[in-house]
């Protein structure tokens, strides 16, 4: 079948793409000695030059060390950055969904109890801004950016934002923490169409078929390692996935 | 401003399942009817095909097939103390919308409820006491037995094609099947389907402790089947992406492929689609509808006249259609008065996780929706209530139905939330882990009810539902309960380790637990604790009939879905048999 030379190309694309895990995390604040001079400018994609069109030069800073230390890249595989996790959160949050795609947005507003959800004016998109603002304003005072503090540190702070310790400008940094995990998680999980899951190696990682679709005959095979590169519901007759941005939460 | 059509015989308000049943009997029979719906058409062909269709984060996470919540979502709140909210955002149920309505992208888990079920209050006190249940509660009979509907449960499944195993053929205990379940007058149409590696494990162990495992009725279809309608249907092929997607293998039993086709060539009826329904009109006696007012996706108002309404939309929908037109007396929980909105109830769903070692390859992303092996051991009145303060129970099973990562990636408690030690867990459990659904009874109890919200409003100016909901204690109990029952059987499975996860209040909208929203617009014998008689008839206005899971006096332990066909079609009888030959009430009050 047509497929064993499209597996073989895959993995060779894969294995070429897949930034080994050292070279990420000398690349980010886990270094700090090299993170004053690595981490001035946004990184590129392995693949591709990566533009962001949502945040701005200091967000991305702040953005690309939080992802990565919520998905870290370890020996069992890339992070948030070699998944180009930022780069999904970019897409989403400069398209439709963060401009309010989905969410009910008339008041009045209430704050309600933990039952009741969300219940903020903020679109994801004002949500990040405002949001990001206030970290920034913050962390001035301890004169530290996010990005050239250790790993310990970092994570201490993101676990500060995550108690709901600090108001970020009305928000309560809880919030603000749970959008950024949660979309954190599908900038790692989703279909590398939003841009994300870079060359499906998320996927790879946990051994998910992607948009794969006839079990009929394995299902039968109680425990079979089912090994079978991961496919996009993007991906070309050449492996080539096409990234689109404009993909709208309804039929 | 506001154009009159010309009169029709029947307005269908909703062309879901139900709906569109409705309409191709109606219309079968000669009558003229027109149904609206608020949505648009789509159909398998070019709407639900692959791989566009296989996108966790559209259809999971965005919600893509679901209700447009900017415009109308409901508003929310625990206790009638508290303010109600919107729910901005779709999480704990998901309405749905469109041509086919939310059987398009239903996870096929057919169902029938049990004898028991039907008569919960009377059998309740004759088995345990007239004081074994919590003084909250509003548990009622429904004015129609298990048996009133066996003719129509079969109806129903062979229109689906449902794939399952008999457990009980006209009182004869068939082996394999559930020997729980109340008598059914033949075995299902199609045989199951086949059995997932969590299902085999979970049915060796469940057998070991005395249980007694089936597979789960799936309308994914086990194989090609051609229903009473000339429908074909194919196999499903386990891609694992059942729940919130529609089926681009015609092997899922949905409107689109089990009946829409007949309905949509018969000229006595007329889809209208981008139609919202403002409200049902009465006459000056506020006894008689004399057809709805619709606003199409154009924003041009329209009355439709009719002499007959029937409303067959989404549950929580059918009872804010009853509210906004002033039909029947709306519920007041301080006073006990009144009917519309009473006996909302939900469902309660616990889950346990097992954990293997990670040389145990479980597969979860090869599955169907319905798929699984469950036991009914602890389900309904199954099991012996004396002493332990709860009434129902829950179906117990290995449910496996996707391996959807951004959703799925079950890891052990004392996980953390993120980083590396979450990262480690989640590819160390991934493939090796069996997750069973605890699938629990709802309780009514009379704090929890619908009405309209006094602030918020739909985009169309009218008020939103208002759910006022928690879980009962008997709830929170019986989920205990079973939650416990089933850990042992993930121990007995040989798992590393077994980690339950009973429901405990309250209840919250920012998690999905299901889209089982039942009551509302109770059906019963008595027009005091009742909207409909037991054909779904309005008790108040004759001429309205309403059809859905609204009509449910409680939540049964299993899946609304294969009950609401049944219901249906025991409804149409009505209707073509004794309301449409002689209008008029068909039960004194």
């Amino acid at each position: 079948m047509a497929k064993v030379t499209r597996r073989s190309f895959v993995t060779t694309v894969g294995a070429a793409s897949v930034v080994p895990a050292a070279a990420l995390l000398t690349a980010t604040a886990a270094a700090p000695a090299d993170a004053a001079t690595a981490a001035k400018t946004p990184s590129d994609a392995a693949s591709g030059k990566l533009v962001y069109l949502f945040f701005n030069a200091d967000e991305v800073l702040f953005i690309e060390a939080a992802c990565e230390r919520l998905i870290p890249a370890d020996e069992l595989g890339p992070g948030a950055l070699g998944a180009a996790v930022p780069n999904y959160l970019d897409k989403q949050l400069g398209g439709a969904w963060g401009a309010g795609e989905r969410l009910y947005r008339s008041g009045p507003w209430q704050s309600g109890t933990p039952s009741q959800g969300y219940q903020l004016p903020f679109t994801p998109a004002e949500l990040f801004h405002t949001c990001l603002r206030a970290i920034s304003r913050d962390l001035e005072a301890h004169k530290t950016p996010f990005h050239e503090m250790s790993a310990d540190n970092q994570d201490a702070y993101l676990k500060s934002l995550e108690s709901g310790a600090h108001d970020l400008d009305g928000v309560p940094s809880g919030i603000f923490f749970g959008m950024l995990l949660g979309m954190c998680v599908e900038g790692f999980f989703s279909d590398p169409v939003y841009g994300g899951n870079r060359d499906m190696v998320a996927w790879r990682m946990i051994g998910f078929p992607g948009a794969y679709a006839d079990y009929f005959e394995a299902i039968d095979h109680h425990g079979v390692k089912f090994v079978r590169e991961p496919m996009s519901l993007a991906e070309d007759g050449k492996g080539h996935i096409h990234v689109r941005q404009d993909i709208p939460a309804n039929l | 401003m506001v154009q009159r059509l010309k009169e029709v015989d029947v307005v269908v308000i909703g062309v879901g399942m139900v709906g569109s049943i409705v309409a191709k009997e109606l219309a079968a029979a000669g009558y003229k009817v027109v149904g609206l719906e608020r949505g648009q058409t789509r159909f398998t062909v070019p709407e639900f095909q692959s791989p566009a269709i296989h996108d966790e984060l559209r259809f999971d996470i965005r919600k893509a097939l679901m209700q447009d919540n900017t415009r109308e979502p409901v508003t929310f709140r625990n206790q009638g103390s508290q303010v109600a909210l919107p729910v901005r955002r779709w999480e704990s149920f998901l309405p749905g919308t469109g041509l086919g309505g939310s059987m398009v992208h239903w996870n096929g888990q057919t169902y029938r409820f049990q004898a028991n079920d039907f008569q919960l209050a009377t059998r309740t006190r004759e088995r345990y006491g007239k004081n074994f249940l919590d003084a909250d509660l509003t548990i009622q009979d429904w004015g129609v037995t298990y048996d009133d509907l066996e003719p129509y449960y079969d109806r129903f499944e062979y229109l689906l094609g449902t794939s399952g195993k008999a457990g009980n053929i006209k009182g004869q205990i068939q082996p394999g099947g559930d020997p729980h379940e109340s008598p059914r007058s033949r075995d299902y149409p199609t045989p199951p389907q086949k059995e997932h590696y969590s299902g085999a494990m979970f049915r060796k162990a469940a057998s070991s402790l005395g249980y007694h495992p089936f597979p789960q009725p799936s309308s994914n279809l086990s194989q090609p089947y051609t229903n009473p309608e000339g429908m074909k249907l194919n196999a499903c092929v386990f891609c694992g992406f059942c729940e919130r997607y529609a089926c681009e293998h015609y092997a899922k039993s949905v409107p689109q492929t089990v009946i829409l086709p007949v309905l949509l060539a018969n000229p006595n009826f007329e889809l209208r689609t981008g139609c919202q329904v403002q409200r049902i009109n009465l006459d000056s006696t506020k006894k008689h509808a004399t057809g709805v007012t619709y606003i199409d996706a154009v924003g041009r108002e329209f009355e439709q006249p009719a002499s007959l309404v029937i409303t067959s939309m989404f549950a929580i929908n059918n009872v804010r259609m009853l509210l906004l037109s002033g039909i029947g007396t709306p519920y007041d929980p301080a006073t006990g008065q009144g009917v519309v909105g009473r006996n909302y109830a939900y469902q309660t769903m616990s889950t346990v996780a097992s954990f293997f070692d990670e040389d145990v390859h479980i597969n979860p992303f090869m599955a169907s929706g319905a798929s699984g092996t469950l036991i009914n051991d602890f389900a309904g009145d199954n099991f012996d209530h004396a002493g332990l303060g709860f009434i129902g129970g829950a179906f117990i099973g290995a449910v496996n139905t996707n391996g959807r990562p951004i959703e799925y990636h079950p890891v052990p408690p004392g996980t953390p939330n993120w980083g590396k030690g979450w990262k480690q867990a989640v590819v160390k459990h991934y493939n090796h882990t069996v997750m069973f659904s605890l699938h629990g009874s709802s309780a009514a109890q009379r704090q929890n009810y619908l009405d309209l919200d006094p602030t918020y409003r739909d985009a169309w100016g009218q008020p939103l539902l208002r759910m006022t909901f928690d879980f009962p204690q008997n709830d929170i109990k019986m989920a205990a309960h079973v939650t416990a029952k089933a850990v042992e059987i993930g121990k007995a499975m040989g798992a590393k380790q077994v980690a339950g996860s009973p429901r405990k209040g309250p209840y919250t909208v920012t998690q999905y637990q299901t889209t089982h929203n039942t009551g509302g617009s109770v059906m019963g014998d008595n027009p005091k604790t009742s909207v409909v008689n037991r054909y779904l008839q309005s008790w108040d206005v004759p001429n309205v009939f309403v059809i859905g899971a609204s009509n449910y006096p409680q939540n049964a332990s299993w899946n609304p879905t294969g009950t609401l066909g049944a219901l249906t079609y025991w409804a149409i009888d009505a209707l073509k048999n004794k309301y449409l030959k002689n209008p008029g009430r068909l039960v004194s009050a």
